[in-house]
């Protein structure tokens, strides 16, 4: 059973399907396609598919692939708790759709339940609570598939890719954009996006600033902004969108007793995407939130494999190595390692840096002090963007276990900077 | 049954006009809807329960540390018994899970004994001190430091919408008008008994007895009929709510030891499986001031990482401010003016939603002192409000209503839970929401951890069809012009 039909559980779900098993996927909402439903912009499919599509077509790529693959797709259905199942089968859900109460037993579920931007509330922005205030979901959604109006000067708060989103669905829908705000020193995006938006359609980034109230009663009509040095300054706007800051939906893992990573919050997995629930995997942004969706398509593509070895009676590891990171990383993905078969299938680690790293650093993975790989970063870092780590390494910590060079249980590998 | 939002008001005379459809005003008109008199509710604001009463702690408190003696007390302890068996018969949700004020150093610990007797000389007798290692048990995620106790079992936790809600559908479907949108302005004098005259924001009303329950605006509304015996300085609270993956961290409401400053800062579970952290107390002068300040949080959050350190780790669902009706007097203020044909019913704080019902039966005692012929009290019309509370099944959980409309099945805030028979039912109600706010207060739709992320979109497209936001597409349309 696949939970959520974005793009990880639905390229995951077409997979599971062709290789003959019995898959059945379910989504709370009444379209599949996850997040990309609502991305009208194009630029999705170029790594993956090889095409320039936009969201909606990304997503009912990804659909008709796992229903053409033979997989139950089931939309309007929430899964609402974990549930004692029948002995036989140690998994099980309760789910409500408009069809009643249904009780789903599988020998392996798969979370893909995806990411949401933070919003005003969680971010502790102070002030009156006045309409006009969005995250880049709900604007999206507003814009693109209810078709309706926002408002008429806005504010962007943030400055990653998606808040550069979020500035061309501002302008799609015919609202001036007076401002993007962001705490760092600098954007986050691409700097061809940056400075499109900046230069050809004159939105000034103000940087080392932050939102520090809201105004206006019934209406926004503005938001107080406080400079690092402590200036303040006001901005008239009836419209504010917080973007970015994302964090996973991790309500149906936390509620089945998974371990999940402190800093990213999503579901602690090994490098097969396997939580410490027997059966029960993770994959995509409820992982790392946020990466593209074709990382996350890619992810339910590899998931495949290490679910048929499950379902084939695949034994699990008796304990994992810890995968862990130092200032000022924040967090990595996967985070742990089964010793007897540490390979990750995504090919890869992903990361995230919580303070800019300049050109020429490098990431150095240790274990018990034994230095496993060095990788330099030839661009650097910067916050809210991905950082790759290579998992070749990976090779050397199960030779180091199966030699049981020191000790067989060791230490967690240890991810630094040098700079 | 009738309820106007725009438009003249109706030409007649009613035998009572209460003003302000807070929790208090709605319960005195619920009251009168038993006798055979002509009653409107009107209100300034587009909703019922808009101004102080949505923004309360959400306790239905046992009274027991009330100041022994005085109306308030009494009116707490009647109307907490009231306002329990009235939740069970309509479905308001309550859950009983008591109350522990933490001591957190030997002179709070020192304190309990006295709060015990107190507790006692206000009719409440049930407190029992808690030793630190059974408080420690009971509730683990407690900071360090905290040395023991007292136990009020019968504090229990409530839905503060539902209340106001249910008081005034009850009353309108009893016969009472609910005028909205309506704020009172001018009131005219009255000649020996002959009917007064209201000035409204939509016309004239008349009616021959008047009852203040204007929240924070009762002292200015007290002005106008010449009473200057109580001014109201409003006292915000600010409040932080926790996710409801944190309501496994704390199963009392976690009350301070109460100092001269005031209650302090608590920590609650919500009915809707939340976690509250609040509020703070800051006596200002503007009574629309329900922002929050970057120092309310920052001092909730110290408060609560000292209360509850783990419930900072926690997400923050939201944040909102309400303001209190402080008098600087230890009682309400309850006055009545039989000359005038005329009763005050303000100072009202956060007691005033336990208090509500004993509120309005007191409220109708003095109506009748002063000569108001009400006659003999009637049977009201019964009902059954939308459960929005987690300590009994909600739609998504009932086969049996899913059964015979699958549009309770059909979720559409996924964060609460709530089904788009929930909300088209709250926007063909008697008192239709009339804003984003209100419909989440009928229902909790957009009320969860996304805040609109998921279902903002679609939620304020099914109101927008309703015609009830008033920044719906078709007002920006307008303003835009």
């Amino acid at each position: 059973m696949v939970v959520g039909a974005g793009p990880a559980g639905l390229a995951l779900s077409s997979r599971l399907a062709a290789s003959g098993i019995s898959v059945e996927t379910v989504d709370r909402e009444d379209q599949p396609g996850g997040v990309p439903r609502h991305c009208f912009h194009s630029g999705f499919g170029l790594r993956d598919l090889r095409r320039r599509m936009t969201g909606p077509a990304y997503a009912r790529h990804w659909a008709d692939a796992a229903v053409r693959a033979g997989a139950v797709l089931r939309t309007g259905v929430t899964v609402t708790g974990w549930s004692e199942g029948p002995p036989a089968d140690p998994l099980a859900v309760d789910v409500t759709s408009p069809a009643g109460l249904e009780r789903i037993t599988a020998r392996a579920v798969v979370l893909a339940t995806g990411a949401r931007e933070r919003p005003r509330s969680a971010r502790l922005v102070p002030g009156t609570r006045p309409a006009g205030v969005f995250t880049t979901g709900e604007l999206q959604q507003a814009v693109h598939l209810h078709h309706r109006p926002v408002g008429r000067r806005a504010v962007v708060v943030g400055a990653e890719q998606v808040s550069y989103a979020a500035v061309r669905t501002l302008r799609d829908a015919g609202v001036e954009v007076v401002a993007m705000v962001t705490e760092l020193p600098y954007h986050q995006a691409s700097p061809a996006t940056a400075l499109d938006a900046r230069l050809r359609h004159g939105v000034p980034l103000l940087v080392d600033a932050r939102v520090s109230e809201l105004l206006g009663r019934g209406r926004l009509t503005g938001v107080a902004l406080r400079h690092r040095d402590g200036r303040g300054t006001t901005v008239a706007c009836d419209t504010v969108v917080f973007t970015g800051d994302w964090i996973p939906d991790h309500e149906l893992a936390r509620r089945g007793g998974i371990t999940l990573d402190r800093a990213s919050r999503g579901p602690s997995v090994d490098g097969s995407f396997r939580t410490d629930r027997a059966g029960v995997f993770a994959v995509g942004n409820l992982l790392h939130a946020v990466e593209p969706a074709s990382t996350a398509a890619r992810e339910g593509l590899l998931a495949a494999e290490p679910v048929l070895r499950h379902l084939a009676g695949g034994t699990r590891p008796l304990a994992w190595i810890p995968v862990q990171v130092e200032e000022p990383l924040l967090w990595v993905a996967p985070n742990r390692l089964d010793p007897a078969d540490p390979r990750v299938e995504a090919g890869g680690f992903v990361l995230r840096t919580e303070g800019r790293l300049g050109p020429w650093s490098s990431l150095v993975v240790r274990r018990d002090g034994r230095v496993l790989h060095r990788q330099r970063m030839v661009r650097g870092a910067v916050p809210g963007r991905t950082v790759r780590l290579s998992a070749a390494w990976t090779a050397k910590v199960r030779a180091e276990v199966t030699a049981a060079v020191r000790d067989p249980d060791g230490g967690p590998v240890r991810i630094s900077v040098e700079r | 049954m009738t309820v106007t939002v725009s438009g003249p008001l109706p030409d007649e005379v009613y035998d009572v006009v209460v003003v302000g459809a807070g929790v208090v005003g709605a319960a005195i008109a619920r009251e009168l809807a038993r006798y055979r008199l002509r009653t409107a509710l009107v209100e300034a604001s587009g909703d019922v329960g808009d101004g102080t009463s949505k923004a309360n702690t959400a306790i239905l408190h046992t009274g027991f540390d009330a100041v022994p003696g005085s109306l308030e007390a009494r009116l707490v302890r009647e109307g907490r018994d009231r306002l329990a068996s009235y939740a069970e018969e309509c479905g308001i949700p309550v859950e009983p899970i008591g109350a522990l004020l933490v001591a957190w150093d030997e002179e709070q610990l020192a304190a309990l004994p006295a709060l015990a007797r107190k507790a006692a000389r206000n009719g409440y007798r049930r407190t029992r001190t808690v030793a630190a290692d059974e408080l420690r048990s009971r509730e683990p995620h407690l900071g360090s430091g905290a040395s023991g106790a007292l136990e009020v079992p019968g504090e229990s936790i409530i839905c503060p919408w539902t209340t106001t809600l249910a008081y005034a559908t009850q009353a309108v479907r009893s016969g009472v008008d609910l005028h909205l949108n309506c704020r009172v302005t001018g009131v005219g004098e009255s000649a020996a008994r002959s009917p007064r005259l209201l000035t409204t924001g939509r016309g004239p009303l008349r009616t021959k007895w008047l009852v203040n329950a204007a929240g924070l605006y009762a002292d200015e509304f007290d002005r106008l009929l010449g009473h200057t015996d109580f001014s109201v300085t409003p006292r915000r609270g600010q409040l932080i709510v926790f996710d409801k993956l944190a309501r496994q961290l704390v199963s009392h409401i976690l009350l301070p030891v109460p100092t001269a400053l005031g209650k302090g800062v608590l920590v609650s579970p919500t009915v809707y499986g939340n976690v509250m952290l609040g509020p703070t107390a800051e006596d200002l002068d503007d009574k629309e001031a329900t922002g929050s300040t970057a120092e309310g949080l920052a001092f909730l959050r110290e408060r609560g990482r000292r209360i509850m350190p783990e419930l900072l780790d926690e997400e923050v669902t939201a944040v909102y401010a309400g303001l209190r009706a402080a008098t600087g007097q230890d009682d309400y203020a309850i006055r009545s003016h039989p000359e005038q044909g005329y009763v005050t019913v303000g100072g009202i704080r956060s007691t005033g939603l336990t208090a509500s019902m004993a509120i309005a039966a007191h409220v109708v005692e003095l109506l009748t002192e002063a000569g108001a012929k009400v006659g003999t009290a009637r049977d009201l019309v019964p009902v059954t409000m939308p459960n929005l509370g987690e300590a009994s099944p909600r739609p998504y959980q009932r086969a049996d209503l899913i059964a015979a409309d699958p549009a309770y099945g059909a979720l559409v805030c996924h964060c609460e839970r709530v089904s788009r028979g929930e909300i088209r039912d709250a926007l063909a109600a008697d008192i239709p929401p009339s804003s984003p706010e209100g419909l989440r207060r009928r229902t909790r739709a957009l009320g969860g951890r996304c805040q609109g992320f998921y279902c903002g979109a679609a939620v304020r497209a099914l109101l927008d069809a309703s015609g009830a936001d008033a920044w719906s597409s078709s007002s920006l349309r307008e303003a835009a012009r």
